[in-house]
């Protein structure tokens, strides 16, 4: 190496050191969380003892490595020796990585036996992955409902004019914000039973150091014991089809007392809900309700495959604009369709309430100059879902 | 060397007629036999799809430039992850592998040619095929494949887009051109040693290319066997990974993996046997430890068979496959950390030059050695939790392959065009694009560390605003890298066409049969076999 490549290193070190310094200044976080449970503390000292132990093994290799280049070299003068074995050493350099990896693996045994002891929890959540939600079922209480990114549309798609990295127009939680959080209570061992209804997802927060696959037709096993009451965002894990960037995780946990208080109030808008149900039987709605109501039911929850424009990403997620569905044939096939699903397409019937179901099918049979007339009511829900 | 005179005289004596046996045109390479011929087509191909791939992720790091939505929709990002992957591992790293066997094994083991050159022949003109119809997938309605190079089912069973179908076949092809060419590497090895070369005699670079060979002959078919089993779930009603017929996903990715670990192994052994030739060249010293390279690399590759699921430790397995799997996976470090002590004991005490082809190697050990260390890391399963399926695990893969594979290949490259093309590359250049590569690759690779301990899923097209900062550092040393690499296109361009005459053996501590004969090599070598003692 000359003298020119030399300032060359120099300078591409200098420049490497400048950027990382410029970037930490900001709130980038450059390591592992330490999370908030026993376990994901345990996992932090695991990856620190681990980093550490790669620096120091670095730190020798590395100096030998540049010793060596800076003194052995033909330009200084350095002759060649003539050694090239040594069994001793050899020995040696078989061995001690070997104690060295011994020290790794003992904590490593014991803090994945305690990860794995899923007994004795005091709370069971059922969490279930689809195509792009997560649902969440509380074991004994009878609630059960689906989380479903927040984040409006316009803000991915960088409609508000905004086209700058700093987010201007982008929250806070870009991307990880939900429309109804996972709720659990602290201090208390939770048990999550974890699958999936269709492709392989997998639920992660890397505050509980929890991440585990959810395999459709398998269900796994997770525990997590939180001490702080807070929110804690995470993300699927688990490449699962075009929107698995937009499939976040919140959990939101809370006291005990306040986790009793929610669990009441969840009672009550559950038999609001049924109420709410059964009356919309008797109701009928006008086309511009159901055509407002529709909209927002669409854009929420069917244009991420069937597009706002109602034009679909053909072949895999066929157009409703003109489609024989939505035009053509009879109401109680679209329906059904909705309701139960087919192929790719996701059943609708527990996700949504019979009118927003009645609402969305309108909405899709006189949208985008599909202009059938067709007027669909609950009770026309209900009488398709009975069959 | 005097003997060497005489071969070359009996060479060319006993060979005569073969010698004006050269097709002219494209018909010299469509119906090659030579070994040195399809070695070049072999490198040539890895370089166009080396670029091919690299145009691919460059997009990629376009979207990811900033959040939001810009460049692609989710679902083409998705194709483009795919088969990025795809043509890196199958279409650039391992075809330049086997266009260096195809050079060199013969010449370093003083054969005339491969044992098999009609199926030399076969094994390489079937690639291009496989790799169009792979890309031709872009260009129909439903899209590339969207999965992942990995293809877990469902989602490239029933969840797929129409093209998997084209997908399976050119992987199909793919496997076959690689037991093809394998069984080759056996074969030559086996049989074709020149008298005297016992297999403790033979170069360490002929030493991992024998120990790869044997593994792609393994692990290749098990992959044509999943692949199929995919076609037939999603075209023919079977239910192998489908719980409701009575299948398993999990069991996928046991197959693919078992067939994808020893597959790491197929893309970086070679690298050792090329790093470990020019050590020594340029340390001017004999490599340190040869029998121990040796067993250290048969060793990799044994453990290679035992510890496919640390790729799947989310996937449910039972504690004590868990337990299994973190202890293998974790012994693997010791030949590793073997062969990393061995390379700088070759350089310790030696008498050492800095050309082009010892930068890349003394990158590569550097570079490499950070890609073990986050190997060892990942090996531990508690904290994998948290590295799983993050960016974590693409800085370790890509500082593995790039600055480990990828960079070896480079070294090489440098090391041998002398004697491929009979002229010394221009130095200069070389170490630009050196140098270059070396400062874009860990700008675009080394942050990835702190995104993926961040929380940074990976294959996600847009991102949270924490992780903003990193990826566009990493997008610029993306761009940087992808530019950099059309240095060396200049660089063998240049050297082709002219430049200093080479020697037989222009770098002076270079050893090995190859540097005996002269530059560039004759077509034909060593007719008459070299004595080796």
């Amino acid at each position: 190496m000359n003298r020119g490549n030399q300032t060359w290193l120099m300078g591409a070190l200098l420049f490497l050191c400048c950027s990382y310094a410029n970037l930490a200044s900001a709130d980038t976080q450059l390591n592992l969380t330490k999370g908030v449970t026993a376990v994901s503390r345990e996992v932090y000292d695991l990856h620190m003892l681990s980093l550490y132990i790669c620096i120091a093994i670095g730190v020798i290799v590395f100096s030998a490595m540049f010793w060596s280049m800076i003194f052995h070299r033909k330009s200084k003068g350095a002759k060649a020796a003539d050694f090239h074995e040594s069994t001793k050493v050899e020995i040696l350099w078989t061995a001690t990585p070997i104690i060295i990896l011994i020290a790794m693996a003992v904590p490593a045994t014991s803090t994945l036996i305690n990860m794995e002891n899923n007994d004795n929890s005091d709370v069971t959540i059922q969490i279930t992955g689809s195509q792009w939600k997560w649902h969440y079922k509380y074991f004994d209480e009878d609630i059960e409902y689906y989380s479903v990114l927040s984040t409006p549309r316009k803000e991915f798609e960088n409609q508000n004019g905004s086209f700058d990295g700093n987010g201007a127009a982008k929250g806070k939680n870009y991307l990880l914000e939900v429309d109804k959080p996972l709720v659990i209570p602290a201090n208390k061992k939770v048990r999550f039973l974890i699958t999936s209804d269709d492709v392989i997802h997998s639920w992660w927060v890397p505050a509980f150091a929890v991440k585990q696959d959810a395999n459709p037709g398998f269900i796994n096993e997770a525990w997590t014991n939180v001490d702080v009451p807070g929110t804690y965002r995470g993300q699927c894990a688990e490449l699962c089809g075009k929107d698995h960037g937009f499939m976040p995780i919140v959990v939101d946990v809370k006291t005990p007392e306040d986790y009793d208080l929610w669990l009441k109030e969840q009672h009550v808008l559950t038999a609001q809900a049924a109420d709410a149900e059964k009356a919309s039987l008797g109701l009928s709605m006008s086309k511009d309700e159901l055509m407002k109501l529709g909209e927002i039911t669409y854009v929420a929850h069917c244009s991420a495959c069937h597009q706002p424009t109602g034009l679909g990403l053909p072949p895999t997620f066929p157009a409703l604009k003109g489609s024989v569905v939505a035009t053509q044939g009879a109401i109680a096939e679209h329906l059904s369709l909705v309701l139960n699903g087919k192929g790719m397409m996701p059943p609708f019937g527990k996700q949504l309430s019979l009118k927003e179901i009645a609402a969305v099918v309108t909405y899709e049979r006189n949208a985008w100059g599909n202009d059938t007339g067709d007027l669909v009511q609950s009770s026309d829900v209900k009488a398709a879902s009975e069959e | 060397m005097t003997i060497n005179t005489i071969n070359e005289s009996l060479d060319d004596a006993a060979t005569d007629d073969h010698h004006d046996h050269k097709m002219t045109g494209i018909k010299r390479w469509l119906y090659t036999t030579n070994h040195k011929d399809i070695g070049t087509l072999y490198l040539w191909f890895a370089f166009i799809m080396l670029l091919t791939g690299g145009a691919l992720a460059m997009v990629i790091r376009a979207e990811l430039f900033q959040p939001g939505l810009q460049i692609v929709e989710p679902d083409f990002f998705n194709q483009l992850t795919t088969v990025h992957g795809l043509i890196m591992v199958f279409g650039a790293i391992m075809p330049a592998f086997t266009g260096f066997a195809n050079w060199m094994l013969p010449m370093m083991i003083g054969a005339p040619d491969m044992a098999l050159p009609r199926m030399n022949n076969w094994s390489f003109w079937i690639l291009p095929f496989a790799f169009a119809i792979l890309l031709s997938s872009f260009f129909m309605e439903s899209g590339a494949p969207n999965f992942g190079w990995t293809f877990y089912a469902p989602l490239s069973t029933t969840y797929s887009n129409g093209s998997t179908a084209f997908f399976v076949f050119a992987v199909h092809i793919m496997g076959i051109s690689s037991i093809m060419g394998a069984i080759n590497i056996v074969v030559t090895i086996m049989n074709l040693r020149a008298p005297g070369m016992t297999y403790m005699k033979m170069p360490l670079f002929v030493w991992t290319f024998f120990i790869t060979a044997y593994l792609l002959i393994a692990v290749m078919p098990v992959l044509g066997g999943v692949v199929t089993m995919l076609l037939t779930d999603t075209y023919f009603g079977t239910s192998f990974f489908d719980a409701a017929g009575g299948g398993d996903p999990v069991m996928f990715q046991h197959i693919f993996w078992f067939f994808g670990h020893p597959e790491v192994y197929i893309m970086i052994l070679p690298a050792f046997g090329i790093v470990s030739t020019i050590i020594p060249a340029f340390a001017r010293k004999k490599l340190f430890g040869y029998s121990s390279m040796v067993y250290a690399t048969a060793s990799i590759a044994l453990l290679s068979f035992i510890v496919w699921a640390h790729h799947m430790f989310t996937t449910g397995m039972p504690l004590f496959g868990e337990l299994f799997f973190m202890y293998c996976t974790m012994l693997i470090a010791v030949p590793t950390g073997v062969k990393v002590f061995n390379w700088v004991a070759t350089m310790w005490r030696g008498s050492m030059t800095f050309e082009t082809p010892m930068l890349f190697s003394i990158a590569f050990v550097i570079l490499f050695t950070i890609g073990g260390f986050s190997g060892l890391m990942l090996a531990l399963t508690p904290v994998d939790f948290q590295y799983h399926d993050t960016y974590f695990v693409v800085a370790h893969f890509h500082y593995v392959l790039v600055t480990g594979s990828l960079f070896s290949i480079y070294a090489g490259a440098y090391f041998w065009l002398p004697k491929w093309t009979g002229h010394m590359y221009s130095e200069t250049l070389a170490r630009w694009h050196f140098w270059c590569s070396l400062i874009s690759v860990n700008l675009l690779f080394f942050p990835m560390h702190f995104l993926g301990l961040a929380g940074m899923p990976r294959r996600i097209p847009d991102y949270a605003l924490q992780f903003a900062d990193f990826n566009k550092w990493v997008s610029i040393g993306g761009f940087a890298f992808g530019l950099s690499q059309l240095m060396f296109l200049a660089v063998v361009i240049k050297c082709i066409k002219g430049g200093k005459k080479a020697p037989a053996k222009p770098w002076d501590g270079a050893e090995g049969l190859e540097w005996t004969v002269e530059s560039p090599a004759p077509y034909h070598t060593f007719s008459t076999p070299p004595k080796v003692d």
